[in-house]
Order: structure tokens, then sequence, then C-alpha cells
């Protein structure tokens, strides 16, 4: 018997319609002018009309939610009406928890809500209580901090690979994404002593210096990661299957994702070149000579390759601190925040009362309030802290990329395919440690 | 020469009355069992993340048999939940436990299922093993995958040892829906001064 | 991908003159008497006594305008070609420990044609109701943001599409969590605290809107049918 073959064509550019052929986007109600508008009220059921579509609900337990989501989605056949996210599954009340700690004791608590991306919250929240208390961190933790914040990226964006690629369907690259996790593992628990919730910054300074022979292993890291960058792109970048499940899906123009709060890699790959390290700098990025990438039409595919392009550009960015890391002392010489050494600390009584007023009541800021902003591997990450004078801040705001990245699942999914939603999902990379708190 | 004169070895009665047959049996079907325990991860946080590092290549799972992940909680042997899990995820952790076919394990994973953790407020169960039966509990925040690995052989003993002739093995823990557990709001200050709405008593603030 | 020749990426900085300076770290920011954003004048001058306070903390700059005019303010915010607050960061509240001092409702605007950052707070006094206007349909970002405000503090946002709880479930009879009476583990004990939580089926968590898509509401007890047909509001 004769087979058929047939040649399957993929479309490489985004014509606003879904694999139906019908308009990518089914607007939830439209007014005579044509403009889309919310309903006022939810609509009256009319069973005959909605015979036909079927309810889906994926989560909370699930492996492709990246976490305890759900989704209720409405479907008509295999195409997604409508979609309503429901967060809050873990929701763990870390701004009220905030309120009732001092401020080094919060950042440990930084490290859990965007787990992915620890050192990063922990440089975030030090950047901000250090603007909060008026301190100017010394030259060698600026660098360090920077180290910090480009291998948390790296993992983050590891993990996302890992991820994204399993929810597609491709298992290797996870394997190899988590082998160079355990690479980075062992360099910060050589620093600081623990691999994923690191605690890594103080007010004021780091936890700990670099040990000896540190900067060798990152170097070593930095020389090897991008080979493996580059296989796992061979691998899959130019593969069929990952181009004909990525491509065209999940399309934010660049106004909406500026207007719907995108931040991070999905608004730069809709073609909005906003980076916090480029537009707001801290820690001195401005001196460091990286680029930003940024994508074209805004699809499922222009995030994968910003944030693999972002992968590069880290390892960059690390080679030039390792190259100007400065000698000299880690930890601002400043008694009010900074514990003595423990030699001193029992020896001599100025550095007991200070050892003791900090670890028992907290280094007091002045009053007033700050908002700082750091480029997390998920978007732009605040910390807004309120301080009245008192050791433990009277609010404690964090601002998740996740959260507002997520509010726009409902706009990028209608109008797609059941599947369409895990990739779609995947593309945005949330944690929902960050998005619940 | 000089040294005491050593007791005399005990002679150790096993009362076990079950025939030899069984006992093999046992120990085949146990052996099957722990060699090849399916977890299913309830992952909610930073555990879950550790958990991947133990599945992935350098701690590998795949030599427990363990590298067939359920998601599916009705094909599962074993729910390691790894993670906090807030009040709100509650009912949908009993409910998971509750669609897993016996035999079923559970190991919790990490402080806060474990205790609650470093989440001693609103919305945060104190521990999993108040509403689900735990069998082996993983300190650590996250725990290490040797640490892990270590919960999960600790299991393996545990399902060593058990005998299908003990029935209330494999029994439904189900909690009591009469139990008197209601404390009106306005006596709980009363009666948990001063260490306020917690289970931890050894706290001196807040 | 390969770039087409007409795409050209939207900016950030792109309405600063072409002169302008690069953005550097703040360097040894003094904690008042800095520069205020231009934006603080220009908002006074277009409003009047409607801006009640400007202060300048840190080096950022918090606008305090009314109650009822403050959706007119950032409504101008965003449409002025002088502003151009495109991008909403965050819409949250603060409330102080001090009883006397007023709830704060914040925003958080940046002008990415402009690179600027600018906070626009409302001061509610204490007694007076909680409500403030929604900006959802100037900036869709408010959304979720509004909708977490409310459920972590109790305040409403008139105008907003769907305000309900979004980080607790909709049934959740403690309070408001980051309120500061609300005691920080919670209003009731713990076993009461999981029956309540246990007492939930997951399964019924649907809102009217998804029960009627599946039309399950003829198969829903009578005494769900009747609460959820009656406008009351259940599930997430």
């Amino acid at each position: 018997m004769a087979t058929t073959k047939r040649t399957i064509d993929v479309e490489l550019s985004t014509t606003g319609l879904d694999a139906q052929g019908r308009p990518r986007r089914v607007p939830l109600a439209v007014d005579e002018a044509g403009n889309t508008v919310a309903v006022a009220e939810p609509p009256t059921m009319e069973p005959d009309l909605e015979g036909e579509h079927m309810l889906i609900n994926i989560g909370p337990q699930h492996p492709a939610t990246h976490g305890v989501l759900r989704l209720v989605l409405e479907l008509d056949g295999e195409t997604v009406v409508r979609c309503i996210p429901h967060v809050g599954y873990l929701h763990c009340g870390f701004e009220k928890i905030g309120e009732y700690r001092q401020y080094n004791q919060i950042i440990p608590w930084t490290d859990r809500e965007d787990y992915l991306n620890s050192p990063g919250n922990n440089v975030a929240f030090s950047l901000g209580a250090e603007r909060l208390f008026g301190i100017e961190i010394t030259e060698r933790c600026k660098v360090l901090r920077v180290m910090a914040c480009e291998l948390s990226r790296i993992m983050s964006h590891l993990v996302w690979l890992g991820t994204t690629c399993i929810d597609i369907g491709a298992y290797t690259p996870f394997l190899w994404a988590f082998q160079q996790r355990e690479k980075i593992y062992e360099m910060l628990e050589a620093w600081i002593g623990a691999r994923l919730t690191t605690t890594l910054t103080r007010v004021g300074g780091m936890g700990a210096d670099i040990p000896d022979n540190w900067i060798e292993q990152l170097t070593a890291f930095t020389k090897e990661f991008p080979r493996v960058v580059d296989e796992i792109d061979r691998v899959i970048t130019r593969n069929g299957i990952w181009v004909g499940r990525t491509v065209g899906l999940g399309v934010m123009s660049a106004e909406e994702a500026v207007n719907y709060g995108l931040s991070g890699p999905m608004v730069r790959a809709s073609g909005v070149a906003f980076d916090v390290r480029r537009d707001f700098p801290y820690l001195d990025y401005e001196t460091y000579d990286f680029d930003v990438p940024v994508g074209t039409n805004g699809d499922v595919y222009d995030r994968f390759l910003v944030r693999m392009e972002e992968l590069r550009q880290s390892t960059r960015i690390l080679t030039q601190a390792i190259g100007r890391l400065p000698d000299g002392p880690v930890n601002v010489d400043d008694h009010r925040v900074i514990l003595p050494p423990k030699s001193k600390a029992t020896s001599d009584m100025e550095s007991m009362i200070h050892h003791f007023k900090q670890v028992m009541e907290g280094p007091r800021p002045p009053i007033g309030e700050c908002y700082v902003a750091l480029e997390s591997p998920k978007g732009e990450k605040g910390y807004y802290m309120v301080s009245d004078g008192t050791p433990k801040p009277v609010r404690w705001r964090i601002r998740p990329p996740s959260f507002v990245n997520l509010s726009a699942i409902p706009r990028m999914v209608e109008g797609h395919l059941l599947s369409d939603v895990i990739a779609i999902n995947a593309s945005i990379d949330i944690v929902m440690g960050e998005i619940d708190r | 020469m000089g040294l005491s004169p050593r007791p005399e070895p005990k002679l150790i009665q096993t009362t076990s009355e079950e025939p030899w047959v069984t006992t093999r049996l046992d120990a085949f079907i146990n052996w099957g069992r722990k060699n090849s325990l399916w977890p299913m991860p309830f992952g909610t946080a930073c555990c879950a993340i550790e958990f991947m590092a133990t599945a992935a290549s350098k701690y590998d799972l795949a030599r427990f048999g363990m590298e067939r992940q359920a998601f599916s909680p009705r094909q599962a042997d074993l729910l390691i939940c790894a993670g906090r899990v807030p009040f709100k995820l509650a009912p949908v952790l009993r409910r998971i436990w509750q669609q897993m076919p016996q035999p079923k394990w559970c190991i919790s994973m990490g402080a806060c299922a474990s205790s609650g953790g470093m989440f001693d407020n609103y919305a945060v169960v104190q521990g999993i093993d108040t509403i689900i039966p735990v069998d082996v509990y993983v300190p650590g925040c996250p725990p290490r995958p040797e640490g892990l690995l270590y919960g999960i052989m600790m299991l393996q003993k545990k399902v060593e040892k058990e005998r299908m002739a003990d029935r209330s093995l494999r029994d439904e823990m189900e909690p009591d829906p009469e139990s008197q557990l209601f404390i009106a709001p306005s006596e709980i200050d009363e009666v948990s001064e001063p260490f306020g709405n917690s289970v931890q008593q050894t706290r001196s603030g807040l | 991908m390969s770039g087409n020749g007409s795409f050209k990426p939207v900016v950030a900085g792109s309405a600063l003159v072409a002169g302008a300076p690069s953005p550097t770290t703040p360097r040894k920011v003094a904690r008042t008497g800095t520069h205020p954003n231009p934006s603080a004048d220009a908002a006074r001058a277009q409003f009047g006594d409607v801006v009640t306070r400007v202060d300048v903390v840190w080096g950022e700059t918090t606008v305090v305008v009314d109650q009822s005019s403050v959706h007119d303010v950032i409504q101008w915010l965003h449409d002025d070609e002088g502003q151009r607050y495109d991008y909403l960061s965050d819409v949250t509240a603060v409330e102080y420990r001090d009883l006397e001092r007023p709830l704060e409702v914040v925003w958080h605007l940046r002008s990415l044609p402009f690179r600027r950052f600018l906070r626009v707070k409302v001061a509610i006094p204490r007694g007076a109701t909680l409500a403030v206007p929604s900006v959802w349909d100037v900036y869709k970002s408010a959304d979720w943001l509004e909708r977490e405000c409310y459920d972590m503090f109790g305040i409403e946002f008139t105008g907003h599409p769907d305000l309900r709880r979004i980080l607790m479930w909709e049934q959740y009879k403690e309070g408001y969590p980051l309120r500061k009476d609300f005691p920080l583990r919670g209003r009731f004990s713990r076993s009461e605290q999981l029956r309540q939580a246990l007492a939930a089926n997951p399964e019924a968590r649907y809102s009217k809107d998804e029960l009627t898509i599946a039309q399950a509401l003829e198969d829903l007890p009578a005494d769900m049918r009747r609460r959820l047909t009656s406008g009351e509001r259940t599930g997430e």
C-alpha cells in the first residue's frame, strides 16, 4: 500500500491568527466602537449557548505549572476561550513577618521568596537597607555582589531552561542544566556554606568574604559554561519541533507589554529595551560592558532566545568582574550595622556593647522609605521599605515580577490550544514563591 | 587476667508466630516495594528545587528506582511533600493523599513541611503531620540531597520491616470529625500566654 | 529572528534629548535635600492644591495627593507628553504603627521614555472609608496588584472589574492580614485555622462564571446553587 508523505510547513511569522485561523484574541466583550471592555457583571448563564465549552482545571498540583498555580480554562474543543488563573496557594506571609524582624534577620526570608534567585534577592534587599541607613558599601563588596547577581541569574535561567525543555518535551537539557547548577552550588557552598538559600549579604557588606581559590573556580566555570550553552543551543534552537511549538505563541506587543507591567525577558522579547541594570543602574553596572538582548515578535520563541543570550551576557559580566575585583575590606567599617570581629567582641568592652546592641536590638535606620529595584532573572524586582526609626521595618513590600508577568497570562493564552498553554506558562518563568509570598 | 567476667550472652527469643513462607513473602514484597518507590513530588517551594537536584545526574534518584516520578497521585507510592504548605493548599494536599492508593508512604521534606519551619504565622500549616500521616521527616532548609537520600533510605528500612500480617499498616488514617479541638478566639490569648498562637514555645521575642 | 530592517526596539530613555548623560549608579545619596523629580513640580502646576505635599527622601520623590483626585493625577501622568509615565511598577499600602498616622496607598510609577521614577501617595485618615479609585483603566498591571492590596489591607478600589481576594481564599474569615491590628499568627487558634482550611472542598472552589461554563450549576446542592445565583461570592 502506498503511503502518502506530507510536508508540514512551519510558519515562522506571526500573523495574528491562531492555529485554527481564527483571530488570536477572543475579547470578553466588545462594545459598539469595537473596543474590548471588561464586563461589569458576570455573564448570565445561558446553558444553550455555552453547552459546547468545557471547563478544565490545571493544578494547583501539576508537574507543568512550575509550582502551585491553578489555571481554570474554558475550552472550545482544544482551543482556549478563557483562562482564569488562581494564585495564592503558596502565600506564606512574608511581608507580615518582615514587620517583626530586624533588617539582618529579614535577609534569610528574601532567599525563600524567589528561591531560584536567592543571592540576587539578598543583594536587592541589602541595597535597599543600605539606602535606608545611608551606608556606602566598599568597592570589593560591589564587585562581589555583581558576581552574586550574575551567578544567580545564570542559576535561575538554567532552571527555567531545564523545566521549559521538559514541558515542551526535551528531557536531556534538564540534566545538562542541572549539572551546571551543581557547579554553581559548589561555588556558593564554598563561599557562604549554603547551596540554594544562601543569605549571602548583610546590611553593609557580605556574610563572608570569598575563600582562597574561589576566583579560580569561577574562572574555570566561565570558560566552560558557554560551551554548555552552545551545546543546548545546538540541540533545541533550530529544532523543528521546538520552533513549531514555540513560534507565534503568546504574542504581546510592545505597548501592551509595558502597560501590563511586564518586565525582564518578557518585555524585552516584545521589543522594549528596558533593563533595570541599564536604565536605573545599581552596583556600577554602567561600567560593565554587556548587551541587552531584545526580541522582535514577543512570542515564546523570542523569550527563549532572549534568555539564552542573557546566559552568555552574564558570563561576559562575570569575566569582567573577575578581572576587576579589588582587594580591601568587604564590610563597611560602621559599628552600627556590622558586627565586630569575634575576638574583639569578647575582649574589648566597646565592641562587646556594639555586638550586644546589634544582636539584641538591631541597627536602627533613620525615619524614611526607599524603593530599590533590581533586574532579577524574572524582571524588575523591587523592595520597598518604610522605616519609622525602629529596628524593624514598618512595611516591607516585595514587588514581585512574576506576579505582574503572570497577570498577563489570560491575555496571552486566549485563542491558543491547550498544549500551548503549557508552553506559554513556561515562557513566563514564574516562581510561585515570589508570586504568592 | 584482670578482666572482669563478661556477662553471658543472652539468647533473644524471636517471638514471631509467622510461618516461614510468610516471612519470605514479606521480604520479597518489601524488597520490591522499597526498591521501586514511585515518588509523587508535591513540590511547592525551595525544597522542590533540591528535590529536582536530587533527581538530576549528580545525586541520581534512578539508582533507588525512583526516577519515574508519578505526578498523578493514583500512580504513586510515596508522597514527598517538599516545601511549605499554606492553609490554602492544605485541602489540596489532603485530597491528594486521599487519592493515593495503598500502600503509600509520606516523606515530609524540609523544615517547613515538618513543622512550619521559619513560617510561624497566620498563613502556613505548622507541619503537614497535622493533615496527613508522615513516615519520615527530613530536616533542613532546604535539606541537602544527601539528607533527602538519607531520609529515603530510612523509609526503605521502614518498608523493609513491614509485615503483611499487620493489617493496621494499611488503614487509612482519617481525622476524627468529632474532635473537640476548637478554642474560641477570645480564649486563645488566655490559654497560650505568653507565646501567642504558636506551637513553638521556646521563642523569646515575636 | 534575523532582523528585518524595519524593526526598531522601543528604547527606554528615548524621550530624553540626545546629549543627556546615560544613567549611573546613584552615589552618596543624601536623605533629604536632593533635587526632586521634575514631574512633581509639573503636577503641582497642573493640579494646584490637589497635590498636598511633595517629599524627597533618599533621592526618591513622593507626591501626596487628595484621595478623590488621584485617578486624574495618575491619568495625567500617563497621558501627558511631558510626563509619559507608561509603566506602573507597584500598587501597595502602608499602615503605620503610630495609630494617629493615616494609612497610605502608594503607587510606584516609572517613565521609561524619560527614565524617571515617581511615587504617588494618598493618605487615608483613620476612620475614613478605605476606598480609592482604581487605575485599571490606565494600567492593566493594576489588575492583580490592586486585588492583592484589597486582600491584604481591605482597601476597596472602586472601578476595578473583579475585586476579590487573590492570595487568601475568598471565604477567609480572619480579616485582612497586613493590617496592624491583625496578629502575626492570626486571630483563630491553630486547630481552628486548620479546620476552616480543611473544611473547604477544593473541588467546590469554582466561581459562578466557571460553573456556568461547565454547566455544573444544576448538579450543585440546592443551598449552594441558591447562594451562587444570589450573587454571594464563593470560590477564589
